[in-house]
Parts: structure tokens; C-alpha cells; sequence
């Protein structure tokens, strides 16, 4: 009986019952595919540097809305993927962020750039203090208390004595930036290169991260916390820091995102956002870094997709997409590409 | 204090909404050791062919006897079709699937009978129970089929072969199928009986709130909420939390002021998620002890 329950609670999250072919990426690896990785790295980004000049300002505009959803999903894959910690409370620091963001900018006049970091600090201190109390529960159990937070939020951005700050239901528009220095770029082009040069630092961080000292500290205690814990890793200092970092780039793509869409209202940040944000999660891969640009554009183009099928039954198509990928790629795409890359070799 | 007992009053009565779905939420959880997002769905959909089949001149009983067997069939099938070809992917996998069954069930029902407002009928009636407004003979109803299904669960669970079979099924696989049961089609069953548990939950929510596609929302969560406070463990415990989630909604909404009834949810929660730091497993929910 009591064994049975240990098992379960290693399997929680994001693998397999059977715990093989689990997509993380491997520290170190063969030279050959760390080669291979970084041509593959070099030739998505000279895409990337491109595509603005190629594409109509609408879809630029949609291709930087789906980088601000990978790096929330980052994000959660920091603390779900790395740290076995469920939430569905992200998209309160989603909110946090966006708020700051617009809080900073219209009401203080404050450049934009700078309400990043902010927004990434405050969310870091509210994301690590609800990981103190969050320390004891696990599963279903963080799944509410995390959810309470989802919940809650909305709420309490459109109380009445915050509403000077807030802007209540009305919510607060934002400004577009122009481009600095002059460069010949129009306001999206430039918000597009701004959120990549942000999202690729922030990437880079997160495999540093992952591969560090600190990382296989966070992996050890979501595959075996006991024995984690045995080898001197101070678990609680860890989870509630897994919570807060997490919190931090989700609340640095809340304050992208509030800058890209020009307007931020409690509505927009519900539970659904952080459902989103976990199918995300899922569809692009749990424990793999480069999956949040999968899960980022599914986020965004899907629901468009399945309206464009059928208006009446859109969620019905999108269900069923959902459940096809699933069937596709049982652990996101992050698995297919395993799955791929292993055939390639002839393993 | 007359204030004071009229509000718990009706916190227990709409307790008694969450109190029915949370022990189908428990019941699911029993079987295949996790919260399905789509049950309060399915529940929505099985109350609108109960009431398809009344619009249609079926008797209330008839109509709600068939409800439940097709839901069971229902229940089954889904789990059957949907889930089995997928049992060994990562659990994640699984819950994003239940939110998309989700999406699917309500856009379907919406496609189907549309979005207005339906009422649906009670076969208690709606008068005043015990002279008090505050309480219908409906939900006196529902509170007495709530524990009522309580007590057969206790007694399929406790005494029956196939509900011990069940039991073990859940929450040891691999030596329940060593002992000679077969897991998978246990997991079915269970699917199975929560979604008829569920359509029962659902067929005597709908008089009270109406009946449309969003209407599970949530009573769903406080559902979730009464469950998880109670214990998942355990259904008695989960039908107790269901109505604790009630009253306790009910009083933070009249008592704490300017913020109270803005945030009734949000403080609903926050309650919950205290009395969880300090009793992890839920107030009557076995304590599990990992072994090393």
C-alpha cells in the first residue's frame, strides 16, 4: 500500500508509469550533437531576423505574441518540467507582470524596458513567498492552492480601492514604444526584435540553469525529494526558489505582453490563460527548454485554426486537435523529436 | 445570531449542490487517481438528455433512470475509447486531455441545445421546507439522494466483490492484477459510476441553477474545493467538505465587509488552502506515509 503510494508520487508529473524515453535534455551529450544543436540554434535565429521583413505587421505582431506565451511557458516548465511542482496560478503572475508593466509606464512615465526586470522582481518575491506555504502540498493538493491564485486574482485587480492603480474593470492602455535610435523599423518590427533579444537571453539562462549545480539540485528533488534531500539539498530553500524563478519569467512575458498588446483589463488574466499556458506546457514537451516555442504557438494559432473550421463547434475542433496531437506525441512534441532524432542515428 | 443561522442555513443548502459533486469528483478519483476537469461536463451533458427526454413526454423517474444508464454507457465508452489507447502516457498528458474532452463536451452541447437558459423540473417540488425560505423541499431532496448515494457507495465499496476489486485496482495496480483482477476494466467501471454519479448530481443541480452548457463551471471548482478539503480519500468526507465549502462561502460573503462579497471564491480557497498547510491530506483524508 505505502509503496504503491511512494511510486506514484515520483510519477507525479510529466512521465511516463514506466519512467524510460523521458525527453529531457541530457547535460553534456556527444560533441557531435551539441554541433549539430547549435547550426540548428543559429539557422532558427537568422529565420527569425528575417521573417519581420517578409511577413505583414498583423502576423509579426502574432509571432511576437507567440514568443511572450513560450517564455511564460518557460517559465512553468522551470518549476512543472524541472522541479515536479504543479500550478495553475501562472497567469497571476502573468497579471502581476502586465501590471507593472502598465502601472509603471502610464502612471510613473517610466521607459519600458525598465518595467522588466521590475515586473520579473516583484513576481520573483510574490512567486517564492506563495512557495513557503505552497512547501507542504503536492499534486491535486498545489493544483488548488495554486488555482485559489488563478482565481483570485482577476477579483482583486478590479477592487474598488485599487482602482486609481488599476484602473478597475476599464483595465489601463498602454503606449506603443517606437523604435530606439532611429532604426528604420516600425512599432511591431521593433517590439518583435525586442521580445527576442529578451526571450533568447532569458532561454539561455533557463539551459544554464538546467544543467547546473542548481538544476540537478531541482531535478533530484522532483525525481526522489527523500533521497534529495538525504544528499544535503535543502529542499524547501529549492522549491520555494523554483517557484519565485518561475514566477519571474512569467512575470517578465506579462509585461511583454501588456507592452505588445497595448492594454491590460483583470479579464484577460483568468483561469483559462493558465490552462493555456499548462496545455502549452504539455504540447511542446515537459522538461525540454526549446518545446515553449511549440507550446507558445499552439496557444496562439489552434483556437484560430479551429474557429476557421467551424464557427459553431470551434471548441469541439480544438478538443479534438488537442486530443490528436496527444495521441501523435504522448509526451508533446519534445518526444517526437526524440523519437525522430533516434532514428536518425539508427538506434 | 439569527443572522448567523440563516446564513448557514443557506450555505448548507448550496452546499449541498457542491456536496453532490464533489462525491462524484472523489469517485473518480478513486478509480483512476486523479481530477478530471471534464466531469462537471459530462454531468451538463447527461442533464440535457434527461431533459431532452422530458421535453420529449417521458416520466420524470423513466427519464431519469435512462439518464443514468446511459451515462454509465457513456462514461465507459469515453474511457474505453479515449483514454485507453493513451494509458501509458505521462500524467500531464492526461489532464490536458481532459481539458480537451472539455472543450469538446461543451462545444457540443452548445451546437446541440444551444446556450439559453433551460429550467429543468424537480420531482420534490419547490415549496418552503420547514417553514423556512432560506431552504426548498428540492434541496432538502437533494441532501437526503446525496446521502443517501453516500450510504449504497459505503455499502458497494465495503461488501461487495467488485467494489473491494475496484479499491484495489486504484491503489495498487500492479498486485491487484497479480490477484486476478483486471485493472483496465476496473478503471472503465469507475469511469463509469462517476459518470453517473455525475449525472445524478447534475439532474438535481439543474432546478436550482438552470440548465445550460456553462452551468458545471463552477460548481465544478467548489466541487473540486469541498472534495479536496474533505479528503479525497474519502467520499463521506468529501460530501462534509462539499457543504463546509458552502457555509463557509456563505459567511465570508456576510461578515467580512468591503471585500467580502467581491472575493466569496477567493476567500472560499484561501480557507481551504490554510486548512490544507496544516492537514495536507484534507480533514478526513487518509495520511500517506512514503516508505524509503
Amino acid at each position: 500500500m505505502s509503496t504503491h503510494e511512494e511510486t506514484v508520487a515520483h510519477h507525479d508529473i510529466g512521465e511516463s508509469p514506466e519512467g524510460e524515453n523521458r525527453p529531457i535534455a541530457r547535460p553534456g551529450g556527444a560533441s557531435a550533437s551539441a554541433g549539430a544543436r547549435r547550426i540548428i540554434f543559429l539557422v532558427l535565429l537568422a529565420v527569425a531576423l528575417v521573417l519581420p521583413a517578409l511577413l505583414k505587421n498583423f502576423v509579426v505582431f502574432q509571432l511576437t505574441q507567440t514568443m511572450v506565451y513560450a517564455i511564460a511557458i518557460l517559465g512553468l516548465n522551470l518549476l512543472t518540467g524541472f522541479n515536479g511542482q504543479f500550478s495553475l496560478g501562472h497567469s497571476a503572475f502573468y497579471a502581476v507582470g502586465a501590471y507593472t508593466a502598465a502601472i509603471m509606464m502610464e502612471h510613473m512615465g517610466i521607459g519600458y524596458v525598465w518595467t522588466l526586470p521590475v515586473a520579473g522582481v516583484i513576481c520573483f518575491i510574490i512567486g517564492f513567498l506563495f512557495g513557503l506555504p505552497a512547501l507542504r502540498l503536492e499534486g491535486v493538493y498545489l493544483a488548488l492552492a495554486t488555482f485559489a491564485l488563478a482565481a483570485a486574482t482577476p477579483q482583486i485587480l478590479k477592487l474598488s480601492p485599487l482602482e486609481h492603480w488599476t484602473g478597475g474593470v476599464q483595465g489601463i492602455v498602454i503606449t506603443k514604444p517606437d523604435a530606439p535610435f532611429g532604426l528604420p523599423l516600425n512599432q511591431d518590427q521593433w517590439l518583435y526584435y525586442f521580445t527576442l533579444i529578451v526571450g533568447i537571453i532569458l532561454y539561455i539562462c533557463a539551459t544554464n540553469l538546467v544543467t547546473s549545480r542548481t538544476g540537478r539540485a531541482l531535478m533530484a528533488i522532483r525525481d526522489n525529494p527523500i533521497a534529495a534531500r538525504s544528499m544535503g539539498v535543502n529542499t524547501s530553500l529549492y522549491k520555494a526558489s523554483a517557484f519565485g524563478l518561475s514566477a519571474f519569467y512569467t512575470g517578465i512575458a506579462g509585461a511583454l505582453g501588456a507592452i505588445i498588446v497595448q492594454f491590460v483589463a483583470p479579464d484577460s488574466f483568468t483561469l483559462t490563460l493558465s490552462i493555456g499556458f499548462l496545455v502549452g506546457l504539455v504540447v511542446g514537451g515537459v522538461g525540454w527548454l526549446p518545446g515553449a516555442l511549440f507550446g507558445g504557438a499552439f496557444l496562439l494559432f489552434v483556437p484560430n485554426i479551429a474557429e476557421g473550421v467551424s464557427k459553431g463547434l470551434s471548441g469541439a475542433v480544438y478538443g479534438l486537435l488537442l486530443i490528436a496531437i496527444i495521441y501523435v506525441m504522448p509526451s508533446g512534441l519534445a518526444g517526437f523529436v526524440q523519437a525522430i532524432v533516434s532514428k536518425v542515428r539508427g538506434k | 445570531m439569527e443572522l448567523l443561522f440563516q446564513q448557514i442555513l443557506a450555505g448548507i443548502s448550496t452546499g449541498a449542490i457542491y456536496a453532490c459533486m464533489a462525491l462524484a469528483v472523489v469517485m473518480i478519483y478513486q478509480a483512476i487517481d486523479h481530477l478530471n476537469f471534464a466531469q462537471g461536463e459530462m454531468a451538463m451533458f447527461s442533464t440535457f438528455i434527461a431533459w431532452q427526454l422530458i421535453e420529449k413526454g417521458v416520466p420524470y423517474w423513466l427519464a431519469f433512470l435512462i439518464t443514468v444508464v446511459v451515462s454509465f454507457i457513456g462514461g465507459v465508452a469515453i474511457e474505453r475509447i479515449v483514454f485507453k489507447p493513451i494509458e501509458h502516457a505521462p500524467v500531464l498528458s492526461h489532464v490536458v486531455i481532459f481539458i480537451a474532452l472539455y472543450s469538446v463536451i461543451n462545444s457540443m452541447a452548445g451546437f446541440i441545445w444551444d446556450f439559453t437558459v433551460k429550467s429543468f423540473p424537480s420531482p420534490f417540488g419547490s415549496s418552503p421546507l420547514f417553514g423556512s425560505t432560506l431552504i426548498s423541499s428540492h434541496q432538502g431532496g437533494m441532501v437526503a439522494v446525496t446521502l443517501g448515494l453516500l450510504l449504497l457507495l459505503y455499502l458497494f465499496f465495503s461488501y461487495t466483490s467488485v467494489g473491494l476489486a475496484m479499491r484495489a485496482a486504484a491503489a495498487n495496480p500492479a498486485s491487484a492484477r497479480l490477484v486476478g483482477i483486471r485493472v483496465s476494466w476496473m478503471t472503465a467501471l469507475g469511469w463509469g459510476m462517476a459518470a453517473a454519479i455525475g449525472s445524478i448530481a447534475g439532474m438535481l443541480i439543474a432546478p436550482v441553477v438552470f440548465l445550460e452548457p456553462n452551468m458545471m463551471i463552477s460548481i465544478l471548482l467548489y466541487g473540486f474545493a469541498g472534495a479536496v478539503l474533505g479528503g479525497l480519500t474519502s467520499p463521506g468526507g468529501a460530501v462534509l467538505g462539499g457543504f463546509a465549502v458552502g457555509v463557509i462561502e456563505n459567511l465570508a460573503g456576510t461578515y467580512i465587509p468591503v471585500i467580502g462579497a467581491e472575493l466569496k471564491l477567493p476567500i472560499a480557497l484561501v480557507v481551504i488552502v490554510v486548512v490544507l498547510v496544516f492537514k495536507p491530506a484534507g480533514l478526513f483524508g487518509r495520511v500517506v506515509v512514503s516508505r524509503v
